[in-house]
This record gives C-alpha cells, structure tokens and sequence, in this order.
C-alpha cells in the first residue's frame, strides 16, 4: 500500500449505517467492552462508538491489572456488589476465552504501628463484605511467605483470591464475543451531539449518524461531557486522577510471590507491590488528582519517591533494572460511589466515577446494568449459542505462548517473545490494531526491557501502510543516493 | 536424544563469530553459533556508515559490509550458524532450550560463550519526564529502520548525549536527510573525543551541554512529539521544537538470558562477573564482547571474541587453571564505574601464573569512570600499594591496568583498587 493513499483508509473502519440499534455503547474502554458483551449475548442489536482508533485508550490502557475480590470496597455499595458478581463471571468465563489469570494472593501489610491498628478494621471489612477467608498473618508468617519484604512489616491481612489478569487480552475478548455474535464497532468515531424524538436517538458523530433506541455512557474519563453534550447536564463531575507506574525487569518478579497492598487512606488504594501477569513486577500507582483528560505524562522525581517507596517495602528492588514506565488517568468524580444511573425518560444510561476497581468489575457492571435496563421494562432474547471469539494467544508470561509452537514464523520482540503470527493476527480483523499503540496492547511488542531497540525496524516495516500515525515513513528513492545500504 | 556439541556461542556478532571462528582454527569440531535475528552480524549489519573493519581486515568498510563480510568468513571456516533461533534458556553445566520456527528443542555444549552484546537504555529506564508519544527510540532502533528497512520515524529530531554513538546517529540521519535540531548533554564536556571531521559537520548542530532534559511534550492526542524542556546548569529552562528524541548511549549488556538465569552478574558492569579468561561462575559457561561491559568498538568486540575463543579451546583440552582459587578485584571509589575482569584465577602454583602471564588470559584490566577527573590510581592488597599512577580520567574512556602490574603478590585475596582525586 502506498503511503500516499489517504490513511484514514489504512484504518479500515466500518462504514456508518443507516440501521437502527438497541444500544449504542459510547466508549470502548474495559467497561463498554463488557457491556457491549452482556447486551449482544442477550439478543440486542449493539454498536459500540469509540474516538480513538483502537479500543481502550482511555482510563482502560492503564491499570494495575490485579482481578480484585472487592474485601475493602465501601460496604453495601453498588462498587462492592458489580467487584464481586465482575470476580465471579471472569472465573467463569476466562477459560472459554482463552484469558489467563493467577491466584496470587494479596497482603495487605502494616508497616507501623497505626497501621498494624488499622487492619483490624480492614479484616472485619473483609468479612462483611463476604470475603470469609481473609485472615490476619503475623510478621513471622509474612516474611516466611514473602522473605524479600522489609523487616518493618508488623503483619497484613492475607487475601487468598486475589488475582493478577492480562487487562488488555480481557476487554478484548468481551468485544471480540459481541463482534462475532453482531455486535459492530465504529472506531475513530467521535459524539458531537445527539438528538432523541422520544424513541430514537439520532447520534451525530464525526463519522456520521447513527441511530440507537438507548444510549449507555461509558466514555470514562468523558462521562461528564458525554453527558453534558447529549442531556445538557452531567450529576458528576470528573477529576481526573493521575496514576504512575514503575515496570521493573522480568528479573525481579521472582521476589515477590503475592499482591503486596498497603493500608489505604481514604482517597486511594496506595501504592501497590505486584507481579504482572506477563511476568514483571509493578510498582505504583501514585494519585495525583488534575485537570487535564489527556496529558498522562509521567515525572520523573515522582517516579524516583515511588522507586524509594518500593525499595523501603522490598529492598532487593534497588538495584533492579526499569522496563518501563507509564501513567493512567483514573476517572474520579467527587463521589467515592460508581455514578450509574438510568433515565428512562431518555432511553438513556450512564456508567460513570468508574475509578480504579473497573478492570474487577466491568463483566459485574454489565450484568448489574443490562437489570437496570430489564428493570424500564425492556427485553430481548438471548442468544442461544454465543459463538466464541477465535482465541487470541495467551501472552501471560507462564501460559502455553504462541512462540512455544511451531510454525509460529520468527520471533519479532524477543524480550516478550512476541511471534511474527501473533502480531500478524493482531493486525486482522476482527478489532484489528490500527496504532502501534493498539499493537502493544494485542501483543506485546515494545513492551519488554529494550523498548523497541531490537524490534522497531521490523515493526515499522510488517505495519506499513496500516497505521494512521506511522511507525516511520519511506525514505524516498530521491532522498538520497543509498549505494553503501546495498553492499 | 539432546543434540550434544562441543561450543555453543549465543549470539552472532563480532565477538561471537570471532570466537567461533577463532575455536574453528584450534581444531574443535562441532560449533554452533545461535542468533536470534534473521542474519547474523550483530549490531554492524545495520551500522550503514563508516569505519569498520581496520583491525579485523585492513580494509574501510561500513558496518552492513563488514557485518557480510564476518558472517562470510565464519561459514567458510565451517561454523555453523542457526539463525531465527532464540535461547529460551540457560541452564547448569551447558544446557540451553533454543526455540526456532520449528518449535523448541535442548542442546548441550561442553562450553557456552555468551556474545549477546550491548544496547541503549531507553527512554523509560532512565525515568524522563513527560507524555509517550511515538518517536522517541534508541540509536539502534533508528539505524534498522534507516539502513535496513529505508524508513525514517521523524524529520527533526533532538539528539541526547554525545558519546560515540550520538555520531553514529548524526551520520544516519544525515544518511536518510533527517535534519537533527539539537544535541543534548548534562556533562560540562562532549563524551566521546570528537573525531575532527564531524567538529565542522556538526557545525550546524546546536550543541547544549551541561543541559538536562526535563520533560518530552506531545500534542494534545499524545502522538507525535511536538517539543522538548531542558534545563540548562543555572536552571533556566527552554522550550526546543522537534519531531522526535533520540536517545543515544548509556549502553547495558543484554544480560537478561544471563540475568534470568544462574550465572552471577555485576552491578556495576550489568554483565557476567568473569576472571581473566571471560569465564563466569559457571565455569562452562563463558563471556566475550559487550556483554562483558559497556561499551567497546566492534572491532575490540571482534578481537576479545578471539581471544575467549582461544581460551575456550585451551579449556576443552584441559589448559586452564581451577576457577577456584582466585584473587578477587574490588573497587573502592565511586567514580570507578567497573572494573572487568572481576577476579584473577591462579594456578596452585601461583607464583608460576604471575610469571607466565597466567595462561593467555585478558592481559589488561579494563576500567571506567563516572566523570572527568585528575588523581591517582592506585592497587593495593592487605593495605600495601603495588600500583600507583597519575592519571586524567574522562566519562566512558577506557583506562587499562595491565595485569601484570598488579599480582607481585601471590597470596594474595583481594586487590583493592581506589582513585584519588586531586
């Protein structure tokens, strides 16, 4: 393909329609992936809207991809009940999807003496919110189970069914199930505004309209204007809060085991200890509370306190090598609760606030949601026999990795071992990936310890005309005389 | 059945097909050079500029020639390359699990040389400031896409740092008409010593030194790079234009397989810790080139893999010493950055070693600095001085303390080495 041609082509976006749908789900992040699931397979017509040119670039491309239980979210809260059901149904649903996850465990650890006071409070928690097996451990069985964590831990409240998952793999799975059972996306699809006559929607788009009898909401760090621009108010107002992340190398994951939390305040869950599912070990997130939607840089001197936090909690983390970097922006509001509600006046449904727990419970936010939408005395059929989405490879570090059979081509990253079929794969429909941004999310590469040093070349090259935004571009025959590139 | 070989070199550069050609000559058989990439050469094949070559063949190559030519010479000595061919794993005593197209499979070499090289640290290691937009790479990354995929990734990019291999990237870029806008350093000097004939080539290159980076700002869809903040040493801050940041140096042994694996590695190399011979704490299992420290030319890369294939050979035939008994080399000041070898291994007659020059080993102890300064090396063991000198020390100039020098001791335990500024 040459680069010439107008590269809104090379995305290959689904032409707009003049078909009206059950549901538009505007925002394809974690949470809009699952809805878009939950309402295809009980037999609505489901198109999915999204701006960027690839699913989950929002609040949803960073996170710290633990699958939480819900022990410390705030009692009898609508975020404890959709923690807990979103828990369940991945544990049901994760092995027909072909999506990894592994029970670490999770401890909360005290580090002084006013937070060794606190975890009683947390393990009382626990246990009302139904999580029965959460124990207190002293500071002797802590450091049996974890031997790297600083002499300082007083003890922590240990969480057996804490789990670590892929957070990109999941999402699009929920998508990939709505796609092939008629789900449809429109990506690079920004609202502008909308008008409703009472039963239909009329959604203006940069793309276009398109036409919906409801409308739900999951434009995240957007859910407030979403709102504004198609209700004329929003009940919440979103502040995004920064989150900044520390990957360290492969190396080091061997000297944590489980998911180390500390006692939280009251604004965030603190800084977090963790494996990755991919194999690295996690530190972060910070909480930086901003006005910008976009700007998710990361700073340095931030970046060095939560390198020193971590090494006072583990100290065998000084002297391991970065992998990389990276921040997201939850979307907080002023309320600690989701902001989910239905007007049903305007066919229309909001799934907002959803901070920092959305990646636990965005499968337990679609059940709880698709009830709400029963409860306006809607209804479809379920589809009898969902198909399921033709797996995408399991990238989870101790998983059966497409690089381990044969015929897999060459290996493309080799410090994720990244197979030339995985990411030919990635670049097909359906949900083909449009940026290299989007690649790394289907994939991998780039991600591992040289950042693209060894593999950029070939990325630029096996992506080629199938980006918006280039990798490169063609050095142009007359750009020079390239005599000593063929010797 | 395990495929049983003789040497197993992971990775095919010039050190390790040096060793391997070097292990060729000295009769041992069955030699398999392990590269991961689709053609062997190593970080030559896509250095598309000058010079490379003057030691190893008398001749002014570019690197993509000199990295053909080396392969060239390595299959007509009769070694056998696999390329596309990935070590997943190393383990005790030789093992390797390699991986190709073809699935995976184990070998087991009587020795391994490990030649995976160096690379840059890129950006997020080093913790920088600001939003990720594309168009931010490493030299390396660069050099692939111009000479051997005919890409560019920007137009007026900034350069961080100015050791050797920034003038690598002034040159690819030159090569692809990629016009850089700026030149990055926090040192009061350039690193590298400049070459002259890019001092007036540069001309047009605003140099900042004893300038930080501080922050990468993108557009508002965090794309595409729309400028650079540095901070100069009075704290005023500036604003520089630009499509792109390249992130040169700062180089890192690929360690990672080694890292990953049992061998014991150094802090201050990143590399294998090694005795005279390149051998590491397993004692099968060897070092040659980059991986040894950063960061020396290609063709020190070539020779130091014929050396380690020498040793390695002397070694199958039972010609090296224990690697039990040894001398161990500490650093005691900070602006030392290493020191490699890391240890001395000795005969049990010791005083023989020191005299025969302990069997061919590395001749030289090689260091490094953190900064510019002036003062006196010294070696001492048990508190007692057995080498002092004046020297002028500058960041990533290699100083090399011959070995000789420095084991007039034979009961000795440690030598202590310590610079004292003046």
């Amino acid at each position: 393909m040459s680069m010439n041609s107008n590269n809104m082509n090379s995305l290959s976006l689904s032409p707009m329609t003049s078909d009206v749908f059950d549901i538009i789900v505007i925002g394809a992040g974690v949470v809009g992936c699952a809805v878009a699931r939950q309402f295809t397979l009980e037999g609505a017509k489901v198109a999915v809207i999204e701006k960027a040119s690839d699913i989950l670039d929002g609040a949803s491309k960073a996170n710290s991809a633990i699958l939480h239980t819900g022990f410390d979210a705030p009692a009898n809260s609508i975020e404890l009940s959709c923690i807990k059901s979103g828990f369940e149904e991945y544990h049901k649903i994760h092995k027909q999807l072909n999506l990894p996850i592994e029970k670490t465990g999770a401890h909360v650890v005290a580090w002084n003496d006013g937070e060794a006071a606190k975890i009683h409070g947390i393990l009382s928690k626990a246990h009302d919110n139904g999580i029965s097996d959460a124990k207190m451990i002293s500071a002797e069985q802590l450091l049996i189970k974890e031997p790297n964590l600083g002499k300082n831990a007083q003890g922590a409240i240990y969480i057996p069914d804490e789990a670590i998952i892929d957070p990109w793999s999941a999402p699009y799975a929920y998508l990939k199930q709505s796609i092939i059972n008629g789900g449809q996306i429109f990506l690079h699809t920004q609202v502008l505004g909308g008008d409703f006559d009472g039963d239909i929607w009329e959604i203006k788009t940069s793309r276009g309209t398109i036409k919906s009898r409801h409308i739900i909401n999951c434009a995240g760090l957007y859910g407030d204007e979403l709102n504004k621009i198609l209700l004329g108010d929003a009940k919440f107002e979103i502040t995004p809060r920064k989150g900044q992340f520390v990957v360290f190398d492969k190396v080091s994951a061997k000297i944590i085991n489980s998911i180390i939390l500390p006692v939280p305040n009251n604004r965030t869950k603190g800084v977090v200890l963790c494996r990755t599912i991919f194999g690295n070990l996690l530190l972060g997130p910070t909480a930086q509370d901003q006005k910008s939607r976009t700007d998710a840089s990361t700073n340095e001197q931030d970046l060095q306190e939560l390198i020193d936090i971590g090494i006072k909690k583990i100290p065998a983390l000084k002297n391991m090598p970065i992998t990389a970097t990276y921040a997201g922006l939850r979307p907080a509001t002023q309320f600690k609760e989701y902001q989910i509600e239905t007007k049903p006046e305007k066919n229309h449904l909001t799934i907002g606030g959803i901070r920092s727990t959305g990646l636990s419970s965005a499968l337990g936010i679609a059940k709880y949601v698709y009830k709400l939408y029963e409860d306006m005395g809607l209804k479809h059929s379920k589809i009898k026999n969902p198909k399921l989405p033709e797996s995408a490879s399991i990238l989870a570090q101790d998983g059966k990795r497409d690089w381990q059979k044969e015929n897999h081509g060459e290996i493309i990253c080799h410090c994720e071992m990244v197979s030339e079929r995985e990411i030919k794969a990635a670049l097909k429909e359906p949900l083909k990936a449009n940026s290299l941004a989007g690649l790394k999310r289907q994939t991998r590469v780039t991600m591992g310890r040289c950042q693209g040093f060894y593999c950029s070349a070939k990325l630029s090259q096996m992506t080629k005309g199938l980006f918006e935004n280039p990798i490169a571009k063609d050095i142009t025959k007359n750009t020079h005389d390239a005599k000593d590139i063929q010797s | 059945m395990r495929e049983q070989i003789d040497v197993a070199i992971i990775g095919g550069g010039p050190a390790g097909l040096s060793a391997a050609i070097e292990l060729k000559r000295f009769g041992v058989k069955q030699i398999i050079v392990l590269e991961r990439e689709s053609e062997a050469g190593g970080i030559p094949r896509h250095c598309g500029h000058y010079p490379f070559g003057m030691r190893e063949y008398k001749q002014l190559l570019t690197g993509t020639q000199y990295a053909k030519k080396l392969v060239r010479s390595a299959i007509k000595a009769g070694v056998n390359i696999l390329t596309s061919t990935s070590v997943i794993e190393v383990k005790q005593g030789g093992t390797l699990a390699i991986v190709s197209n073809q699935g995976m499979r184990e070998i087991s070499a009587k020795r391994v040389i490990y030649a995976t090289g160096v690379r840059e640290t890129p950006r997020a290691a080093r913790l920088v400031s600001g939003s990720r937009p594309l168009g931010v790479i490493n030299t390396g990354a660069l050099q692939a896409m111009v000479f051997l995929e005919k890409q560019k990734p920007f137009e007026r990019p900034v350069i961080i740092g100015s050791e050797l291999v920034a003038f690598s990237a002034i040159q690819t870029c030159k090569h692809a008409k990629i016009s850089p806008v700026a030149m990055i350093e926090e040192a009061k000097n350039v690193t590298a010593q400049w070459p002259i004939q890019y001092y007036t080539k540069l001309a047009g290159l605003p140099l900042h030194l004893e300038t930080k980076l501080t922050k990468i700002i993108s557009d508002e869809s965090n794309i595409k790079v729309s400028a650079i903040e540095v901070e100069n040493s009075k704290g005023e801050k500036q604003i520089i234009e630009c499509d792109g940041v390249i992130f040169t140096g700062q180089f890192t042994p690929e360690a990672s397989l080694a890292r990953c694996g049992h061998l014991q590695i150094d802090d201050a190399t990143n590399g294998p810790i090694v005795d005279q011979y390149g051998r590491c704490s397993d004692p099968v299992y060897f070092a040659a080139g980059n991986i040894l420290r950063p960061v020396e030319t290609s063709g020190w890369s070539w020779n130091e893999g014929r050396q380690i294939g020498h040793i390695v050979a002397n070694d199958l035939a039972g010609k090296l010493p224990s690697p039990d008994n040894f001398i161990k080399i500490i650093t005691a000041s900070e602006i030392i950055k290493y020191a490699m070898p890391h240890k001395l291994s000795l005969d049990n007659n010791r005083a023989n070693d020191i005299k025969n020059g302990m069997h061919n080993g590395m001749k030289n102890l090689q260091l490094r600095f953190t900064k510019r300064a002036k003062g006196y090396l010294v070696a001492s063991i048990n508190k007692k001085e057995i080498y002092r000198k004046k020297l002028t020390v500058f960041p990533e100039k290699r100083v090399l303390i011959p070995m000789q020098e420095l084991t007039d001791n034979a009961n000795a335990k440690q030598i202590i080495l310590s610079f004292e500024e003046i």
